[in-house]
Formats: C-alpha cells, sequence, structure tokens
C-alpha cells in the first residue's frame, strides 16, 4: 500500500506545455505514471505528445476522470492554478512552483481548509509512491519499491540524498512526499504521519525538517501521542544564521524561534531517533528498522 | 526586502498613516536645512540603518538648537553602529532621518505580521511599547494582544476594536487608531508584506496618535509585482558578494569560516554546512545553484566563493536529479580552468549520469579530489584547511 497516490492515480497537468511541464511529464509517464490530461488555458484541443490539452481543469476533469492534478504554473499565475482546481474538487493536487507570494498561499491555504482536496506543496518536488506512480520531479531510480519506510520532508534534493541512503541499505519505501519549504504550505508534516501511521505496509517513518516555524515541533508532539511506528529524523540548518532567509522561503530563524536545535531537542523528546550525521543517514535507519524489512 | 524607517514612513504618509514631520539628509548640512523647516525644536536626528537597537547603539539624539543638530549629525554620520542585530561589525551610516520632537504622554507597541503556522494576518499590540517586543513576549506575554484576520474576508471593524480596547486607549484615541490600523492593513496587503511594526506607536500629551518609528519587510515572491519597490533597495546595507549572487539567480550567504561550498537545493545545501562543521571546520558561505544550474551559474558560483578570502578549501556538493552530474562536471571543470581555482576542491556527486560525471573530473588532469559520500567529502575537505 502507500499513503495518497498509487498506480489507479489519473493525473491532469496544469501547464503541460511550458518547458518544465514537458519535460517532467514525460518523466512521468516513462515511471508508468497515468497521465491523463494537460491545461493550458488558450492550448485546449492540442496534445502534448500524445496527451489531450485542454483549456480549463473542470473540463479537463469531466473529460477525463482525472483525480489528481500536477502544478508546474509559474509563480504570479500559481495561487490561481491552485484554487481551480480545489473548485474542479480534484482530490491530489501537487503544487512544484517555487516562489509564489506568501499573501497568495495564505488565501489559497484558508480557501483549502474547508474544501475536498489536499494540497503537497508548494515549492516542493511531489509525491512518489515507488513502483507505482511519481508525481513531480523527484530522480526516479534512486527510489526502491515495496516499503517498508515512509518518507516526509520539507526539502528536496535533501530527500532525494536521505531517499538514496535508505534504497542503498536495501530498504525500500512506501510513499516520499516532500512537502515543500515554502512558509505557508498545504499538506504538512502531521498529516502525512498520519496517514503513515494508518498505512499498514509503513513500518517506519523518516522526517527530514529544517530551520523555521514550528511544523517539526508540532509534529514531535504528534508522534509522541499518536505514532506507533519508529521514527528517524533529520534536522538541516544547525549552522544558519538568524535572521537569514536559507534558500528555502520558509528557512528563516526568527529571533529564538525556528532554530534546528530546538527543533532536535523537541524530536529527541518525542523519542525520535534524530541523526547528527548525514552522511550516516542510512545506516542509522539501517539500525532502527531493523526486522521491518527484508534486505 | 528590508527598507529604511524613512522609506517606511514614505510609505505610512501614502496610506495616511501619521509621522511626525521629517526628512532624510545624506549631510551635515542637509540634517541642518531639514532642521531648520521643522519650526522648533527639539529635533532628532535617527540613524538610517537595516537594524533595530540603534538607540542604545548611539544612532539617536536629540538635538535642542541648529548647533546641537550639526554637532550631533556630524557624529551619526560616518559613524559605525553596533547594534544586537549588526554582529560586531557594525553598520556605517551613510543617512539620517531628521524629525520633530513630540511631547510623548504614552508609548504603545502595533505591528501586522504574515503568521505562517494559522495562515492568518496578525495584528500583535501592547502597551509595553518602545521596548524589546521578543523580550516581552517572552517574559510578559499576556501583555501583547493577538488579533487574527483571515486574508480571505479582510480587516473588519471588530478587529480594530479589539486591538483598540485591549491597549486601554483614551476615549478621543480609539477612532484616530482604529482609522490608523485600517490603513496599516491596507498597505500590509497591497504591498506584500511580511512585516509592518511600529515600536513606538505614540499618544502626545495632546491625545494625538503617530507612528514615531516604522519598519517593514516585503515578501520578496511578491516583488515581482511591486516594481516601485526597487528603488527603495539600497546596496549599501547588502554583504557586495551577495549582490553580485543576485545577479546570477544564485542564492548565496556570506558566512564567517574558511571553507567554501557549493550545492544544488536549500535544504542539502544547509545540510552540506552542518557537516563541515562537524568535521571540525567552518562553513563560509551558503550556496544553493538550485536544480536547472548550467555551466555559467556553476563558473559565477566558483568565482564569488573565491571572492571570499578566507575560503581555504572548497566542497561541491551535488545530488544529480534535473542538473545531471555530467552537465556538472563539465561546468565546474571549465569554470576551474577559466577562474585558477588555488584552493583544494572536494568533489562528491551522486544521482542522474554520476559515472560520466566522475570520469570528466578525472580526465581533466586538475586538482580535484573526489569523495565517495557525504562523511568522506567533509572529512577530506576540513583535513585540507588544518581542521
Amino acid at each position: 500500500m502507500s499513503i495518497f497516490a498509487n498506480k489507479e492515480t489519473k493525473v491532469l497537468v496544469q501547464g503541460i506545455t511550458g518547458r518544465e511541464g514537458q519535460f517532467h511529464t514525460r518523466q512521468c509517464i516513462a515511471y508508468g505514471t497515468r497521465i491523463v490530461g494537460g491545461v493550458t488555458p488558450g492550448k485546449g484541443g492540442q496534445k502534448m505528445d500524445d496527451v489531450p490539452v485542454f483549456h480549463t481543469v473542470a473540463e479537463a476533469k469531466a473529460t477525463t476522470g482525472a483525480n489528481c492534478s500536477l502544478i508546474f504554473v509559474p509563480p504570479p499565475f500559481a495561487a490561481a492554478a491552485i484554487l481551480e482546481a480545489i473548485d474542479a474538487e480534484i482530490e491530489l493536487i501537487v503544487a512544484i512552483t517555487e516562489g509564489i507570494p506568501v499573501l497568495d498561499m495564505m488565501k489559497v491555504k484558508n480557501y483549502l481548509k474547508p474544501s475536498r482536496s489536499r494540497l503537497i506543496g508548494p515549492n516542493c518536488p511531489g509525491i512518489i509512491t515507488p513502483g507505482e506512480c511519481k508525481i513531480g520531479i523527484m530522480p526516479a531510480p534512486i527510489h526502491k519499491p515495496g516499503g517498508p519506510i515512509g518518507v516526509v520532508s520539507r526539502s528536496g534534493t535533501l530527500t532525494y540524498e536521505v531517499v538514496h541512503q535508505l534504497t542503498q541499505q536495501g530498504i525500500g519505501q512506501t510513499t516520499c512526499i516532500g512537502i515543500g519549504g515554502d512558509p505557508v504550505n498545504g499538506t504538512n508534516f502531521i498529516d502525512c504521519l498520519q496517514a503513515f501511521e494508518a498505512d499498514p505496509d509503513t513500518r517506519g517513518i523518516v522526517m527530514v525538517g529544517e530551520i523555521g516555524g514550528s511544523a517539526e515541533e508540532d509534529a514531535a508532539s504528534f508522534i509522541s501521542a499518536k505514532v506507533s511506528k519508529p521514527v528517524v529524523g533529520f534536522i538541516a540548518g544547525l549552522t544558519a544564521p538568524p535572521g537569514r532567509r536559507m534558500g528555502h522561503a520558509g528557512a528563516i530563524i526568527s529571533g529564538s524561534s525556528g532554530t534546528a536545535q530546538g527543533k532536535i531537542d523537541a524530536m529527541e523528546a518525542a523519542g525520535i531517533r534524530v541523526c547528527k550525521n548525514l552522511g550516516r543517514l542510512g545506516e542509522l535507519c539501517k539500525e532502527t528498522f531493523a526486522g521491518l524489512y527484508h534486505a | 526586502m528590508k527598507i529604511h524607517e524613512y522609506q517606511a514612513k514614505v510609505l505610512f504618509r501614502k496610506y495616511n498613516v501619521p509621522v511626525p514631520k521629517g526628512e532624510v539628509a545624506f549631510t551635515v548640512e542637509e540634517a541642518q536645512t531639514v532642521a531648520g523647516t521643522l519650526g522648533d525644536y527639539p529635533v532628532v536626528v535617527k540613524a538610517q540603518i537595516h537594524a533595530g537597537g540603534r538607540g542604545k547603539g548611539g544612532g539617536v539624539k536629540l538635538a535642542r538648537s541648529m548647533d546641537e543638530v550639526k554637532q550631533v549629525a556630524g557624529e551619526i554620520l560616518g559613524m559605525t553602529l553596533v547594534t544586537h542585530q549588526t554582529g560586531p561589525k557594525g553598520q556605517p551610516v551613510k543617512k539620517v532621518l531628521v524629525e520633530q520632537g513630540l511631547n510623548i504622554a504614552k508609548e504603545l507597541y502595533l505591528s501586522v505580521v504574515a503568521d505562517r503556522a494559522t495562515a492568518q494576518v496578525v495584528i500583535m499590540a501592547s502597551e509595553a511599547g518602545g521596548m524589546d517586543i521578543e523580550a516581552v513576549a517572552a517574559e510578559t506575554p499576556e501583555k501583547i494582544i493577538k488579533v487574527y484576520v483571515n486574508p480571505l474576508n479582510g480587516i473588519q471593524g471588530y478587529h480594530c476594536l479589539q486591538a483598540a480596547y485591549g491597549l486601554n486607549l483614551p476615549a478621543a484615541a480609539v477612532k484616530p487608531f482604529v482609522q490608523l490600523l485600517n490603513n496599516l492593513y491596507k498597505l500590509f496587503i497591497e504591498y506584500d508584506c511580511s512585516l509592518v511594526e511600529i515600536n513606538p506607536l505614540i499618544i502626545t500629551a495632546d491625545e494625538a496618535i503617530l507612528a514615531l518609528d516604522a519598519k517593514i519587510n516585503f515578501d520578496d515572491n511578491a516583488l515581482f509585482r511591486h516594481k516601485d519597490l526597487l528603488e527603495f533597495r539600497d546596496l549599501d546595507e547588502e554583504d557586495p558578494a551577495e549582490v553580485e549572487a543576485s545577479r546570477f539567480n544564485l542564492n548565496y550567504i556570506n558566512l564567517d569560516g574558511n571553507v567554501g561550498n557549493m550545492v544544488n537545493g536549500a535544504g542539502l545545501a544547509m545540510a552540506t554546512m552542518d557537516i563541515i562543521k562537524l568535521a571540525g571546520a567552518q562553513p563560509a558561505n551558503f550556496l544553493d545553484v538550485g536544480g536547472g544550474a548550467n555551466a555559467e551559474m556553476v563558473e559565477n558560483g566558483f568565482r564569488i566563493i573565491l571572492s571570499d578570502p578566507n575560503v581555504k578549501g572548497i566542497l561541491i556538493n551535488i545530488f544529480g536529479g534535473i542538473l545531471r552530474c555530467d552537465v556538472l562536471a563539465e561546468g565546474v571543470v571549465k569554470a576551474a580552468q577559466k577562474t585558477g581555482i588555488k584552493v583544494p576542491v572536494v568533489v562528491r556527486m551522486e544521482g542522474t549520469n554520476v559515472d560520466a560525471g566522475r570520469k570528466i573530473l578525472a580526465d581533466s588532469g586538475l586538482n580535484l579530489t573526489p569523495a565517495v559520500d557525504l562523511s568522506d567529502a567533509a572529512a577530506k575537505v576540513a583535513k585540507m584547511v588544518g581542521a
């Protein structure tokens, strides 16, 4: 099993005719993802390779029966693209776009709350259920299908590093999710942890956080109360100076809050095994998850 | 993006948020001219730098006559102001704001902030004005009123009144305060601010409300729709290497260590800095070349890292996904040949086309040290810089 996405998921690509949209659509199709349509206003009726393109999400959904949308729309129009997907009642919306204004995302988040949609991202690599579907921009070959580990992370390449080390140790993954590096995002750590806890095939969890905000602290409280499966954690940014935006819009220490040490302390207090040396994360997972998987 | 107090007050005036009379001055003579237009003494001379704590550092002074304006402006202009936010090196003062002095009856705190956890706009207000608000929040959190505004609906009358009554304002001040807060919220939304802060917001002896100080930070992601703000950017307040990096869309932050590093992706870049420290050395920078880096960006990244004389070694850590390792390796070789790198370079690559990439580096004849994994890379570069 998996969480949020599997081989049945029918995916639309918003922004399919752009450079990024085309490239990654082909990569997703090559992996076996069911890409059923694309949306580019003004290009309805055309095709991107064999994929039909529609003017609007509503039209694309009505025609293809899609239940997921992958968004590559540029920042000035990305929030509207997410709202369009929410209004079309798309179940799973994956927004890759980096650089969406915070105020736009705050409005999206408030609109999303009572809706029927789940948003992953923005500013994220997407979601992959190895061996079933890839809805995002992550390099496919580093993943190992079959579980039993779920991965959730605020980062992109750092997630690849973590997944690669798991695979090198012979540890497969159920689903890997990048929740994004922006200060305001859709699905958070707790949503993923809850889903991994409920998924019988997921038997352990790796959680990768970074400086800024309090999502890791909140997740730690949730884990100590509600998660029975072993969790390995990593936090980036111990050496980050306060007050500076470290690449990700959300990665900033404000005053004394959002520090890496504060997050590590909270996670350790919740019983999470926090990895201090990223170079040894795979080995720590092997040790922690021993007996949970067959190498 | 940060701006100066005097620039924030330009925006305050535009939105009818009352501020004292005053103007920016770049020289002592200009400061005297501005003081002359204010009509009365005392006047206040305030250093304009992008950091708080200016008063404590000696950057804000009162002048009771034209002679004192000359003296005080002369002292502040050109000084290197050290505050808790500038770091020990301090920041040279190149301009001052000269303002009318006011008869203060009460100092308050007021800010509008984007709250990431709740996705709401938060109005924070406190009767403990003129103090470090972080200290107030830590020691006496009950003295801070927080009013949450859903950005979908915007600010309503009751939001303003909650803040006004929470501040125990005198009756005559309630209406002007509500007006001020409404205008401040409008400014916050229309300019995509991440923070608008007034500390202190003052009530004068005759019960007028004014913003004595003004601080605005903008959301960098939204600058594309506020081209008029670009004239407010002050390159004097930024690190020259960071300004240079921003010209090439490189995400670079200068730090104090001696190991330069170049990484793709912000999270992995932070983790790379951390592992350098863990190996016993100190990172000299943060540099995220991004997922779509090309040879030219890698080359510029090298040049900017090497412009820091403290750099004694470089660690390149790339997890090839979209950015293929062979493309990166070609960029590294080209950059190394062009810039004539004289410090040791350790390269750790993984991911798409890694074998081709490693071969390009090995065949280049350059003094590049390959690393098998992240721990190996950090240990090697730390050893090279003598940590």
